[in-house]
């Protein structure tokens, strides 16, 4: 089980009154700009929520995990997510089958 | 891009709607998916990317201002992992600067 678009566009619907089809462009809308920011190396900063950074990599070397042989890891811009201080509080204590182990 | 700067992008796109109700709209989704994590439930959006819960074992910590050793509980942190697409893009766009 995991939350998805159709869902996050449902409670839109349910919660807000917007028709479905604008409850499911707005879902959609909020994906594609974010995106589209990073993409223009853009960073996004949801407060409360998290930032989404930028991060550009340096050729590294890298092996094949399967030969073994050495294959260098090309320059790369990766996104990397840091979670507001508000969402760290509220997912912390969540009582999960790890913290039992 | 803030998340005022969102909301004005998003109404800009979508000019049958109130900027009120593209930020109620946009408040509902950051809630809606915070809400799931801490339920432990992951996100999954296509092309985006996937968010789930990563566990932090307990570990001795230390009181910054007095040194002194603490006994920090383990806990769950968010995590994102990009969807292919987005890795793909965000990568693309370092060859095109």
């Amino acid at each position: 089980m995991a939350l998805t678009k159709s869902e996050m566009a449902e409670r839109l619907y349910e919660e807000l009154g917007l028709n479905k089809r604008e409850a499911k462009e707005i879902v959609e809308l909020f994906f594609q700009e974010i995106t589209d920011c990073l993409v223009h190396n853009e960073q996004v900063k949801l407060s409360g929520f998290g930032n989404f950074e930028l991060r550009d990599k340096r050729e590294r070397p890298g092996r094949n995990p399967k030969t073994g042989e050495e294959i260098p890891i090309s320059a790369r811009r990766v996104v990397t997510f840091r979670p507001g201080q508000k969402l760290k509080v509220k997912v912390e204590n969540y009582e999960g089958d790890e913290r039992k182990g | 891009m803030t998340k005022s700067e969102l909301i004005e992008r998003i109404t800009e796109r979508q000019p049958h709607l109130s900027s009120r109700d593209v930020e109620l709209s946009i408040k509902t989704i950051l809630e809606h998916m915070a809400e799931a994590l801490s339920d432990g439930e992951r996100i999954e959006v296509r092309g985006f990317g996937s968010f789930s819960l990563h566990y932090r074992s307990a570990r001795q910590g230390r009181n910054p201002k007095t040194g002194e050793a603490v006994l920090l509980d383990g806990k769950y942190v968010p995590h994102f992992k990009p969807g292919k697409d987005l890795r793909e893009s965000v990568n693309l766009s370092i060859s095109q600067e």
